[in-house]
């Protein structure tokens, strides 16, 4: 493997008092969505005949997915195109890709209607190549394999030498395998990813008399695509730095401020396809309506896209801790997260619909306490295994 | 929304970049055209119906849904305001003015309307939904089901409901056309049968196609030109006549492009033969290998064993 960096756990405290409010909130939506199983969806959720999917489809599954995207675009980056320099972002980004997938499965369980039929798509007799949604699911099944397949090298790291004798065997063996092979794994989690993040947005199309004109198009897979591709370094970034800051460590600018220098690039290409598309379907009108759609797309667009793209292509920002930060997180959110929100349930406006969906406030509980959960063991992670950099500086 | 056929086309050609083919426009109907017109069909005549909601009463009474005693639906006092199918209710009537008759208002009968390309059968993550191919019913299979509801987010008549109240053993709930009494095993659905008017015709579709457009030339002062569900999305199974035009009366206008026609072309071209997932692998991995050997090289020439 290429970008071999020294690692090693992290040796701050676990339980500071940070992570136990991660905790309290863990345990509020934990509860809730216990209550959610054996009460019902109507007990828990504002979901209707007319508004059928909401937060969790919008924020904990396909937000998820695309946040989790710094995971193929790192890969990508430190091992197919070879940028060593990189290498010490691989892990931390695996880990939040490999946790953020496992919780996007987890966050669905709970919407599903019918959760204990989830592996009903995995039977060749329910197969249905027609489905957008039969595709997104085999994808990010076979990429959450993939994503556990990659953290072996992790784990052997971490055990070989320290383990009983044939436990330390049987991990010498998956380390001799899986350091041929895994290339295969790394090109097939990016060509998997690539494949989801499209479809994710093919979903919609599937709704064309539904659909605010703001945001319908037949372009709408290639824009999840790219602005999953795009998000991939500022969610890194994000990360990176948040991290930095909860376990005392210096940010690590210096690997950071050149990994930003691409994102205008992505970013920018998002933003043209945005543009383009919009003024081909002429569609620019529609932000003057005044409209709940029209004012999200506004924040979305401005906030989310125009203003982080303009930020990020100033190198003296891009050096800039606080700058690169708040850039990065205003294209998560707004750019990223709010989109898909925008896509699932702001721009989905059913001719019948009463009035519009709001989430209830225990749908928000669930979603912040899966947020939390993955909080608490992405510390747990780093703090077993070999994922940070070793002998780092101290703040 | 301006999306003609063409913009659509031009949309997925600027998509083949990177392997999204444009493929045939017609998918989901595996059956030829010719036996999909010998499925059954119902024609609705909004201007013979006068609201007495029988079919109301007798579709619950059929398919065992909560109902009440058939005098209750004597009660005109729920045409005030639009209603729509539930979890409870397969079927419900609405009434609207006709403006040259103010005693007699039209009435439209809403239900699934059993689309010959139904969105929701192509959406249907596990197939629990079905084109019965004897009927032409859209059927629904609860055991296959996971509850996802994007069949939900797919139909254009928004028909399908769910049963968000039911913790355990949620279903999606819609007009099932009574498939399992249909000619074949002797019968007609519930709601035709009941219907004292006249107003709901059943048959096969074309033979229904026919006698609408026949009414319509005898007629043509009553009826608007127009038979609802004949082209709409590719056609319905439930198909409707009119005094006035049927997005007048809560119904959408629509073009004749079926649904599944916008998703699966692509789907279908991003999968075909697996070939824009092999040709990315190897691409990818030629990528690989070129940095990786351009590294090395560098790392010799550097004369380093870094």
């Amino acid at each position: 493997m290429s970008g071999h960096v020294e690692a090693a756990p992290v040796e701050n405290k676990f339980l500071t008092p940070g992570v136990k409010v991660l905790f309290l909130l863990f345990g509020v939506g934990i509860v809730v969505a216990i209550y959610r199983i054996f009460a019902g969806l109507a007990a828990v959720t504002n979901l209707t005949n007319q508004y059928p999917w909401g937060l969790w489809i919008g924020v904990d599954v396909s937000s998820g997915v695309a946040l989790a995207a710094g995971g193929f675009t790192t890969a990508a980056l430190i091992h197919i195109f070879w940028r060593e320099k990189y290498a010490v972002l691989g892990r931390p980004a695996h880990l939040t890709a490999m946790l953020g997938y496992t919780f996007v499965a987890i966050g669905l369980l709970f919407d599903l209607g019918r959760w204990y039929n989830i592996w009903h798509p995995l039977l060749p007799s329910m197969w249905q190549g027609n489905s957008v949604l039969f595709e997104v699911g085999m994808c990010v099944m076979l990429y959450l394999t993939v994503l556990y397949i990659e953290f072996i090298p992790v784990v052997t790291e971490r055990f070989i030498g320290r383990s009983p004798k044939w436990i330390d065997a049987i991990l010498r063996f998956f380390d001799k395998i899986f350091s041929k092979i895994m290339w295969i794994f790394i090109i097939l989690g990016v060509v998997l990813s690539c494949l989801h993040q499209s479809s994710l947005g093919n979903l919609m199309v599937i709704a064309p008399y539904k659909m605010h004109p703001l945001w319908y198009t037949p372009l709408l897979p290639l824009l999840f695509l790219v602005s999953a591709i795009a998000v991939g370094f500022p969610m890194v970034i994000f990360e990176s730095m948040w991290a930095s800051r909860s376990l005392g460590r210096k940010p690590e600018i210096d690997v950071l401020a050149p990994l930003a220098r691409m994102i205008p690039v992505t970013l920018g290409l998002y933003l043209i396809m945005k543009i383009v598309d919009l003024t081909i379907r002429q569609a620019w009108g529609y932000m003057f309506e005044g409209s709940l759609q029209s004012t999200m797309f506004i924040i979305e667009f401005f906030v989310g896209i125009v203003i982080p793209l303009v930020i990020l292509l100033f190198e003296k920002a891009r050096r800039s801790a606080k700058m690169l930060f708040w850039a990065s997180f205003l294209y998560i959110f707004f750019g990223v997260l709010i989109n898909r929100v925008n896509v699932f349930f702001i721009a989905y406006k059913p001719q019948y619909a009463v009035k519009q969906y709001v989430p209830s406030i225990w749908e928000f509980l669930v979603t912040i306490g899966l947020i939390s959960a993955l909080a608490i063991l992405y510390r747990a992670f780093v703090t077993i295994f070999p994922i940070l950099p070793a002998h780092q500086e101290k703040a | 929304m301006d999306l003609t056929r063409r913009n659509f086309l031009k949309f997925t050609s600027a998509a083949g970049a990177w392997g999204v083919a444009g493929a045939a426009q017609r998918v989901t109907a595996s059956v030829p055209k010719s036996e999909m017109e010998d499925w059954y069909g119902v024609l609705v005549d909004t201007t013979v119906c006068i609201g007495c909601r029988k079919c109301e009463w007798a579709c619950k009474d059929y398919n065992k849904l909560p109902n009440q005693p058939i005098e209750k639906y004597d009660d005109k006092s729920v045409f005030g305001h639009m209603r729509r199918p539930d979890s409870e209710t397969y079927t419900v009537v609405n009434g609207y003015d006709d403006p040259n008759n103010p005693e007699k208002p039209y009435y439209v009968k809403v239900q699934c309307m059993h689309c010959l390309e139904p969105a929701c059968v192509s959406a249907c993550i596990v197939g629990a939904l079905t084109k019965d191919e004897k009927t032409g019913a859209v059927v629904y299979d609860a055991w296959k089901c996971i509850g996802c509801r994007y069949c939900m987010a797919s139909c254009p008549f928004q028909i399908p409901t769910y049963e968000y109240e039911n913790a355990l053993t949620p279903q999606v709930r819609k007009c099932t056309f009574c498939f399992d009494r249909l000619p074949k095993y002797g019968g007609k659905p519930a709601c035709v049968e009941i219907c004292p008017v006249g107003a709901l015709t059943f048959g096969k579709r074309s033979e229904l196609i026919e006698l609408a457009h026949d009414r319509i030339a005898k007629y043509p002062d009553k009826y608007v030109d127009h038979v609802y569900g004949e082209n709409e999305l590719g056609g319905t199974a439930w198909m409707y006549l009119s005094g006035k035009p049927m997005w007048e009366m809560d119904m959408m206008k629509f073009k004749d492009r079926p649904i599944p026609s916008y998703t699966e072309p692509v789907q279908h071209g991003l999968f075909k033969h697996f070939i824009p997932e092999i040709s990315l692998f190897a691409f990818l991995g030629g990528i690989m290998w070129l940095f990786k050997s351009r590294e090395e090289e560098k790392g010799r020439t550097e004369g380093g064993d870094k």
